[in-house]
């Protein structure tokens, strides 16, 4: 099951559409920083992008930062609301169903099939922005880590591999809750939106100094915390605490979403 | 194959379905007979599972529904309320996909698999095109093609011809009179009369949630005992059987009796001229407007003073 959801992901156009998309700003970024020679001064802008003007193997780490605080959610957020809610207003769930294909084994297909989604978006980001950072502004023997030391490009290169990582897994919350309102409603725009709300109103409280005693359970409180993995050494507390709260969010929602789910009558 | 003991489901306070005991035997075609919004869909859904019964107990090939889903469904072929697919990828995709989805499918005999079910419903030629750009009739086809992927010794089909032209119609019942034949009991729900009557053995007919008949299409529409005489003399003709006749409609006389050879006799010997004579039979019309009354489920009238009000709002059910 888990197999015919990839596929079924994979062969949509939209998938690819909005993967494409994804590449389209970093892309541009890049031919804007090469032509016009400006970078962000440190410490400003996206991280890592005032490091790409002299090291082109940064630049995936950039396109990350760009793309990571709202096309990427934005984009988990439609595939995932898609997921279930879409299947209803196709009128393929209720074939789905009585193939039969359990209603768990669907919902847990789907996350799978969604989580595949972000890693293949990350991964071509990166492949992409690496190719392009490299070819405009080449490459520096070694790379300034964000704490000053210098980073060989193998170090840069594992610890991109699990940034890469770190940012698949930090979309899983906000992944859980679309699949979560999908699940509630058969139309997939509802619940990219209702999970937009969610991501946005986690954004908004996490910049109010009132909201301080939430901030730590905001799905989106560690996602940068993947610079972490350019300082020497690696600081793992934030990495590790923004594991586990994407692990929680991903329990309490989609056991939600299994309950549900399960005990639903399709009409659609 | 299918019984059901007062099977119910309220949506809030409105009965869908109300109180049902359906009972569909092996070798059965099963007409599911009522007007849009009866609850006909609704208890299709139940019967597969898809919707959760309020109260009241499903028995589907012999298990519990929805319980023993899991080994019963795969045994079923369902088509529910139209066919659905993904409109950007081909029928065969679509097809193989599904066959994917469920359990059992042998991988290596998947495509041998589809192409038998697409042969089955007259589509075995069909190209790559995407099925957004199929005809209505393509797309009912491809639903029928996916309920009978896995072979189902019961197929439970709602509104199968629906969309289809009068040749795709005489096609899918010449389909299903061959797959009965073939063994496989099948439930039809339709509110299309005629339909019902060329195909099924049996018939149930459901009426603003309540099944209001249920027997065998040869009971139902059996000789009612009195003789149908088609006469252009019909008013000598009513004079002369004065008593007799329990109907007039045109030319049309019912008459008490079924010896139609001394009906015959006595018209021809008074010189009236007979252009038919017969057997009277109800038409399964008749029945089931009788059974179900003539006010279809979605009607709903401002007032209606034979019926009190909360009876009107239970008649807003969903199909």
């Amino acid at each position: 099951m888990i197999a015919v959801e990839v596929t079924k992901m994979l062969r949509r156009p939209r998938t690819w559409v909005t993967i494409l998309m994804l590449n389209a700003l970093p892309t541009l970024i890049a031919f804007l920083l090469a032509l016009t020679d400006i970078g962000p001064r440190p410490g400003e802008g996206p991280a890592f992008l005032s490091s790409v003007l002299s090291d082109g193997s940064l630049f995936p780490l950039a396109a990350l930062a760009v793309i990571l605080p709202l096309f990427l959610p934005i984009a988990v957020a439609v595939i995932a609301g898609d997921s279930v809610a879409g299947e209803a207003q196709a009128g393929t769930l209720r074939y789905l169903l009585v193939r039969p294909v359990g209603r768990t084994r669907l919902l847990i297909a789907k996350l799978v099939a969604i989580f595949v989604f972000v890693l293949v978006a990350v991964v071509l980001v990166a492949g992409i922005a690496y190719v392009v950072g490299t070819s405009l502004f080449g490459t520096a023997p070694g790379a300034a880590s964000v704490s000053g030391t210098i980073l060989t490009p193998g170090q840069v290169a594992v610890r991109t591999v699990l940034a890469i990582g770190y940012i698949t897994l930090s979309m899983l919350g906000v992944a859980a809750m679309a699949l979560f309102l999908s699940t509630l409603t058969d139309s997939p725009l509802a619940a990219t939106l209702g999970a937009l709300a969610f991501l946005i109103a986690s954004s908004l409280l996490f910049t109010l100094d009132a909201a301080d005693a939430l901030s730590p359970y905001l799905p989106t409180r560690y996602w940068l915390a993947f610079v972490d993995l350019f300082r020497d050494p690696i600081q793992w507390r934030d990495i590790t605490r923004g594991i586990a709260l994407q692990g929680v969010y991903v329990v309490v929602l989609l056991s939600a979403a299994w309950a549900n789910f399960t005990t639903k009558d399709i009409t659609s | 194959m299918i019984s059901t003991t007062g099977l119910t489901k309220a949506y809030g306070r409105i009965l869908a379905v109300d109180d049902i005991d359906l009972d569909v035997r092996e070798g059965d075609i099963y007409g599911f007979l009522g007007a849009n919004g009866s609850g006909k869909t609704t208890t299709v859904r139940m019967l597969l599972g898809l919707v959760l019964a309020s109260s009241g107990t499903i028995r589907v090939l012999g298990e519990p529904m929805p319980k023993r889903g899991k080994t019963v469904l795969p045994r079923v072929g369902a088509l529910v309320e139209g066919p659905a697919a993904y409109p950007h990828l081909s029928g065969r995709r679509n097809l193989e996909l599904l066959d994917a989805a469920g359990a059992g499918g042998i991988r290596r005999t998947r495509r041998t698999r589809v192409n038998v079910a697409l042969d089955r419903v007259g589509l075995g030629g069909v190209d790559k095109r995407p099925v957004k750009a199929y005809s209505l009739g393509m797309r009912q086809r491809l639903g029928l093609a996916s309920a009978l992927l896995r072979k189902p010794e019961l197929l439970i089909l709602d509104e199968p011809t629906n969309g289809l032209d009068p040749q795709g119609i005489r096609e899918i019942r010449d389909l299903l009179l061959a797959l009965h034949a073939g063994g496989t009991t099948v439930f039809l729900s339709s509110h299309l009369l005629a339909e019902v009557e060329q195909l099924c053995t049996r018939v149930g007919v459901l009426d603003r949630g309540r099944l209001v008949l249920q027997d065998q299409l040869t009971t139902l529409t059996a000789p009612t005992g009195n003789s149908v005489v088609r006469t252009p003399d019909v008013d000598r003709a009513h004079a002369l059987l004065d008593g007799r006749v329990l109907a007039k409609d045109g030319d049309r006389l019912i008459v008490t009796g079924t010896d139609a050879s001394t009906l015959n006799a006595l018209l021809v010997r008074e010189g009236i001229r007979v252009s038919e004579l017969g057997p009277d039979r109800r038409t399964l019309e008749q029945v089931v407007l009788e059974a179900a009354g003539n006010s279809g489920s979605d009607r709903m009238p401002a007032v209606e003073p034979a019926i009190p009000l909360e009876h009107v709002s239970t008649r807003e059910t969903s199909g």
